[in-house]
């Protein structure tokens, strides 16, 4: 369980899974080693087990949130977990493995640093292991963890273990991930998830834990590009503060500093940084995802969906943007639909112009004969705004580099995009 | 320099980043205020977020009329040192008004009534958005929970058609007459509540602390003896030293057996725990999925 230490860092990560590949046994075990289920908690797993007449706990029953999905025993949407060890807190966004829900992988990849890719010992890298190492690919998880499950049903041998590592590593070249880990594993059994596996002893890696919490995750954010979406313009109109205008905002990107030279966009006005403030006080250094507000040495016109950067690095003013869409809604996309998009703390109009191709998921084959975007298809897209955004490609930034599309008419997210 | 924030750093990062989107994309926001932990905690935040301006949403508290002494008295104090409004919501106002009807029987409580109280309220206001302490380790059917969370027309949710979430682009768009519950600290778990109200020295209600108080033990738990208590046959009171670890309607909320009398023992006292906070919640152990039942409808 938790310890009363409160300087550990935070780490977010995604794992997909479906029903057989162990990923709920593995969670529960996770959590179970750790000390993070409670007692209430297991007593309920273990009469709901009981009265499903199963022989032993079953913890996928832990996980799943919704009467529906208890009912058909799979995970529907994506569910988040906490669980603490005295190094570092850990978020988990547990999502459905399956084709039909690539969105939900999508939404739990958003805003991971690792992702935990499972692969079951006896069958090698499957249709839906590609398929969970592409998302993490396209969403930029920085770290990924391959874990080879289930070695406990091939005899925890070290040549079915490396020959799963050599065809992933293969495989894994198409893919831009830079960091990638392997574990053999038995969820099951507990071996080399929080302690070390007395029957693997060829293998002298880390154990999974070990690795969760031991990840250098610090570099994950971009600390170079100097990026503050406005949020909001703080102006207490009181005595004490009478002329205070606070720029409040979370940090997208760089390091800001008082007496910095900024550049306000899209107006282009320059000015530099008087102060960093917070309730605490004042900041010297500001970096991402800090939310603070800034007061500038200038009186400058600045309102809600400006970007403060730096004159010398400046994000994109563009009007056409291209993007790798996600399509989430029932109906499949309108080639040439009008939407509201939504990037960083800005609204704006959007028209699809053109659909450059689907990507298929499973094989990342282009397909540019079918253009039917339908749910949970990924494809490239061009959208012409009704007015210039500020906007990084994805790979250089994932929040100023990020877009969702809304329905108009629902009001609903329909998609999500990573800007090429 | 090392380009890291500790968790409770991100965790107020990303709850002033929220509060604040709430703040502009918004025309009636509103504070869901109880007096509990949470709801301190998230009160703290949105003073944080919008300093040195003065603080942007009026506090609601509903009010099932059985509450803690100790519990309003707090309340009262609160929102004379954040300078925030109050608006009281009562049940027993929508009692009197024939809204509601009080529940009778052995288990009979006002927890389900408030949720008619509420939904009156945000009507009556006008509020688009209402911010709350909910946090996705408390209850299953939380931890599905969007940070912007839709509420449809009559104030309910649709658990399976959620809007998807991603990045940190909230979506607050919505029709006249629906709303949104908003709930920043959704990725907090108890012990990071407790650890920030420790780090921010904050004042909470005294008998989240260790103190004597006259019990009956029932369902597993301690309830406290009060004005509306009913005894059932059998049952005797005692004294016990005793602590809540969370504060909710008198007539439900057990407390726990404890010697916790300042908040590193109760961070100590969590650490070690082998139950859920909400374990002690009568309201909750209405069935498996309880909490979903009562959320679909409007409930916080």
């Amino acid at each position: 369980m938790e310890t009363i230490k409160d300087t550990t860092d935070l780490l977010r990560f995604t794992t997909a899974g479906s029903v057989d590949d162990g990923k709920s046994t593995l969670i529960g075990r996770l959590l179970y080693d750790s000390k993070t289920i409670f007692e209430d908690q297991l007593e309920q797993v273990k009469e709901a087990s009981n009265r499903k007449g199963l022989g032993h706990i079953d913890l996928s029953l832990l996980t799943d949130g919704l009467r529906s999905e208890r009912e058909q025993g799979i995970t529907i949407d994506v569910a988040y977990r906490y669980f603490a060890t005295p190094k570092r807190k850990f978020i988990i966004a547990d999502t459905p493995g399956h084709v039909q829900y690539t969105r939900n992988m999508v939404t739990g990849a958003s805003t991971a640093n690792l992702a935990l890719i499972l692969i079951d010992a006896r069958k090698g890298i499957l249709e839906q292991t590609s398929r969970h190492s592409f998302i993490a690919s396209l969403l930029k998880i920085p770290h990924l963890i391959v874990c080879i499950n289930k070695m406990d049903l091939v005899d925890y041998s070290k040549d079915s273990y490396d020959k799963i590592v050599e065809s992933y590593k293969t495989f894994a070249s198409k893919l831009e991930v830079q960091d990638i880990h392997f574990v053999p594993i038995s969820a099951l059994h507990g071996d080399n998830i929080v302690n070390r596996s007395e029957v693997m002893n060829w293998y002298q890696g880390s154990t999974l834990l070990n690795l969760l919490e031991t990840v250098h995750i610090a570099s994950d954010h971009n600390h170079v590009d100097c990026r503050m979406p406005i949020q909001y313009v703080i102006r207490p109109h009181s005595d004490e503060f009478h002329d205070y205008r606070g720029y409040a905002g979370r940090i997208a990107g760089g390091v800001f500093k008082p007496g910095d030279d900024i550049v306000v966009l899209p107006s282009g006005f320059e000015s530099k940084i008087k102060s960093i403030d917070s309730f605490d006080g004042s900041i010297s250094e500001a970096f991402a995802p800090m939310s603070v507000s800034i007061t500038l040495e200038d009186d400058i016109d600045i309102s809600r969906g400006d970007m403060i950067a730096r004159p010398h690095n400046q994000p994109q003013n563009v009007q056409e943007i291209e993007v790798m869409l996600c399509w989430f809604d029932n109906a499949k996309l309108n080639p040439s639909g009008k939407f509201l998009l939504k990037h960083t703390s800005n609204d704006v109009r959007a028209v699809v112009k053109d659909i450059r191709y689907k990507l298929d998921i499973n094989t990342l084959h282009r397909n540019e004969e079918d253009l039917e975007v339908n749910m949970n298809d990924i494809a490239r897209v061009r959208l012409r705004l009704a007015k210039p955004v500020l906007v990084d490609t994805y790979s250089k930034n994932r929040i100023t580099g990020s877009i969702i599309l809304i329905d108009e008419g629902s009001n609903n997210a329909v998609a999500a995009g990573m800007i090429v | 320099m090392n380009y890291n924030l500790d968790h409770l750093k991100e965790l107020e990062s990303e709850a002033i980043y929220i509060l604040r989107e709430t703040a502009a994309q918004f025309e009636r926001p509103a504070l869901l205020f109880s007096g509990g932990k949470d709801s301190i905690a998230v009160a703290h935040l949105a003073r944080k977020a919008f300093y040195p301006a003065k603080f942007p949403f009026p506090l609601v508290h509903v009010d099932t009329g059985h509450n803690f002494p100790e519990t309003i008295a707090f309340r009262d104090a609160i929102v004379v040192s954040l300078g925030a409004n109050l608006i009281v919501a009562s049940v027993q106002e929508s009692i009197d008004k024939g809204r509601v009807r009080e529940e009778s029987g052995k288990n009979a409580s006002r927890n389900a009534l408030q949720t008619v109280t509420l939904l009156d309220t945000i009507e009556e206001y006008s509020f688009d958005a209402c911010i709350g302490g909910a946090r996705r380790d408390e209850d299953k059917a939380r931890a599905k929970e969007r940070f912007f969370s839709h509420r449809d027309d009559f104030g309910q949710w649709d658990p399976k058609n959620q809007r998807p979430e991603l990045w940190n682009i909230l979506n607050g768009k919505h029709n006249q007459g629906e709303h949104f519950r908003v709930f920043p600290i959704s990725n907090w778990t108890e012990m990071d509540v407790w650890q920030y109200i420790l780090k921010e020295n904050l004042e909470i209600p005294t008998i989240y602390f260790s103190h004597q108080r006259e019990v009956i033990y029932r369902d597993r738990s301690y309830l406290p003896i009060s004005e509306f208590s009913n005894l059932r046959e059998g049952e005797k009171s005692e004294n016990k030293i005793v602590r809540f670890r969370t504060l909710g309607d008198i007539t439900i909320t057990g407390a726990i057996e404890s010697e916790a009398s300042t908040l590193e023992q109760i961070i100590e006292e969590v650490s070690s725990v082998r139950q859920t906070e909400r374990g002690n919640r009568a309201d909750d152990k209405r069935g498996d999925a309880a909490m979903e039942d009562r959320k679909k409808q409007g409930y916080f």
